[in-house]
């Protein structure tokens, strides 16, 4: 017995696999919810795709984005000397297609079953189940999100070991940890939609920009009662914030000599040579 | 039924050539001749009740109870012949308790009710089974409210806002139809309820018989549970005062 738990690896990236390095969230508002993604696919350091949609169509009120992260403390593990790229792993794309599409099987049956679209809940709770039975072999962190009739726009995270939380916003893949911060100081209760759509264009372009496996272009969804309107923020529009100064300047014409040195403003401590 | 099977009542898959299944009509005879069965939807909740003739005065009084609770939110009573409406009920908490597990939400009366159906007609297509000999109500509160319906022996179905099956299910259905449904509550119900048991009931025909009330209201927070037998009794003896009263104004 507790060698077959010793066998368990759940967070292990599989030799070949596509990884999906990711910033996915999605942000419920009032009267609706919106969701977004970065557009990168990478294996190794190639990009395989650059405008990839991980944003999945899940039931006419319900999409969900996907990714799967090993811990970060395989970075450091002594045990793991070589390290994934990004200290993150990423569930193949063909195993993420696979869960969404058995959910999305579901999703119908309840539909012609009960004459009726099937909740938000409903269809986070069959993600959750599958996640939960398959922890072994799956490494996908997945949020869903939807309206329905009941309880209006909801979020549902479903991390690794297959849990189920509903939250008022959730973030997920490796450039999430990077922006942790700024949506707890953003984020405000009762935001208006175009507000919401603002709060995720801009988180996802502040994780993109830091996150070395996330990039590209901005995807989102944004589900209402009325339906689902998809925006596309291209690359060369994504919003803009600090990029870093120059911190070199050469004092040429002051001294005449091709000397470099700090601009007043920096601290003594830094080197430059 | 004056008809006589003449040879094409002995198995349930054969039709008769007038396009009837005899044993399902039998089956439904035996749900038909035994006790009374009463169901009531009201505006906050439902009510269950049945009319338990007293076959021993040896029976512990309040032991032996014939409604069951298929989920926590869903109550059944069935007349006929008690172990099949056991066994259905057996079958209905199977079909709750998958559906919960696979969706994670408590189901839904509609969706509960069409799968017992389901099990039910599957009896009436076999020649190696017999049809169940129970006529049944089952009731509760899902996110749509308050929902009743009645499943017989064929496997059909149908929604109500009240209904009786067993004996004396006319005369019962004819004091229900007297009540204001659109406007009724769960308190209201259970005196109601109480009263058209003890008219329909005859002591001298059927001998005594033990009243069992469940219910869900806002006293339960939407669970299926027994009616307190204090307010049992109190709603047993104003159905006795009022049926003395009727009898007096004869």
């Amino acid at each position: 017995m507790a060698d077959m738990i010793n066998t368990v690896n759940m967070e292990r990236l599989k030799k070949g696999e596509v990884n999906l390095g990711t910033s996915i969230m999605a942000v419920a508002f009032e009267g609706g919810v919106v969701l977004g993604a970065d557009s990168r696919t990478t294996t190794g350091s190639y990009i395989a795709n650059r405008v990839t949609d991980k944003l999945t169509h899940i039931h006419d009120r319900v999409y969900c984005c996907r990714s799967g992260s090993a811990a970060d403390t395989q970075r450091f593990s002594a045990s793991a000397p070589k390290v994934n790229i990004d200290g993150f792993a990423f569930l193949p794309f063909g195993t993420r297609q696979a869960v969404a599409d058995i959910v999305h099987y579901h999703a119908q049956f309840y539909a012609a079953q009960h004459d009726s679209r099937p909740p938000v809940h409903t269809i986070a709770s069959l993600f959750q189940s599958l996640c939960y039975e398959n922890k072994d072999r799956l490494s996908a962190g997945i949020i869903v999100a939807g309206w329905d009739e009941e309880q209006g726009g909801q979020v549902y995270n479903i991390p690794l070991g297959g849990g189920i939380f509903r939250q008022p916003w959730s973030i997920g893949g490796s450039g999430s940890t990077y922006v942790y911060g700024y949506c707890d100081a953003t984020y405000k209760e009762g935001m208006s939609e175009d507000e919401t759509v603002n709060f995720v264009r801009n988180t996802l372009a502040l994780a993109m920009a830091r996150d070395g496996s996330s990039g590209g272009c901005i995807r989102m969804c944004v589900i209402t009662k009325g339906g689902v309107r998809r925006i596309f923020v291209p690359g060369n529009e994504l919003p803009k914030f600090w990029e870093g100064a120059e911190l070199i300047e050469t004092k040429r014409a002051i001294s005449g000599k091709p000397e470099m040195s700090l601009p007043a403003t920096a601290g003594e401590g830094m080197v430059v040579q | 039924m004056s008809s006589i099977g003449t040879g094409y009542d002995l198995s349930v898959s054969t039709y008769s050539p007038d396009g009837r299944l005899f044993q399902v009509e039998y089956a439904a005879k035996a749900a038909e001749n035994a006790g009374l069965s009463i169901g009531l939807k009201c505006t906050d909740g439902i009510v269950l009740a049945v009319e338990k003739i007293v076959q021993s005065k040896l029976l512990v009084k309040g032991a032996n109870r014939r409604i069951m609770s298929l989920d926590n939110h869903v109550g059944m009573v069935s007349s006929g012949l008690l172990a099949d409406g056991r066994h259905l009920a057996k079958r209905g908490r199977e079909e709750a308790q998958s559906y919960r597990d696979q969706y994670g939400a408590p189901m839904t009366l509609k969706a509960l009710i069409e799968r017992v159906a389901m099990y039910e007609h599957a009896y009436t297509c076999y020649g190696s089974v017999r049809p169940f000999g129970i006529s049944t109500i089952m009731a509760g509160v899902d996110k749509t409210g308050p929902q009743l319906y009645v499943v017989e022996p064929s496997g059909s179905y149908y929604g109500y806002r009240a209904s009786a099956v067993g004996k004396g299910k006319q005369l019962a259905k004819t004091e229900l139809e007297k009540l204001d449904l659109s406007t009724i509550t769960v308190k209201q119900g259970v005196m109601e309820v109480a009263r058209i048991a003890h008219l329909v009931h005859d002591d001298n025909k059927e001998g005594n018989f033990e009243l069992e009330m469940t219910w869900i209201g806002p006293e339960t927070k939407g669970f299926h549970e027994h009616v307190p037998s204090q307010l049992l009794q109190e709603a047993e003896e104003a159905a006795k005062r009022a049926l003395e009263e009727a009898m007096e104004e004869d």
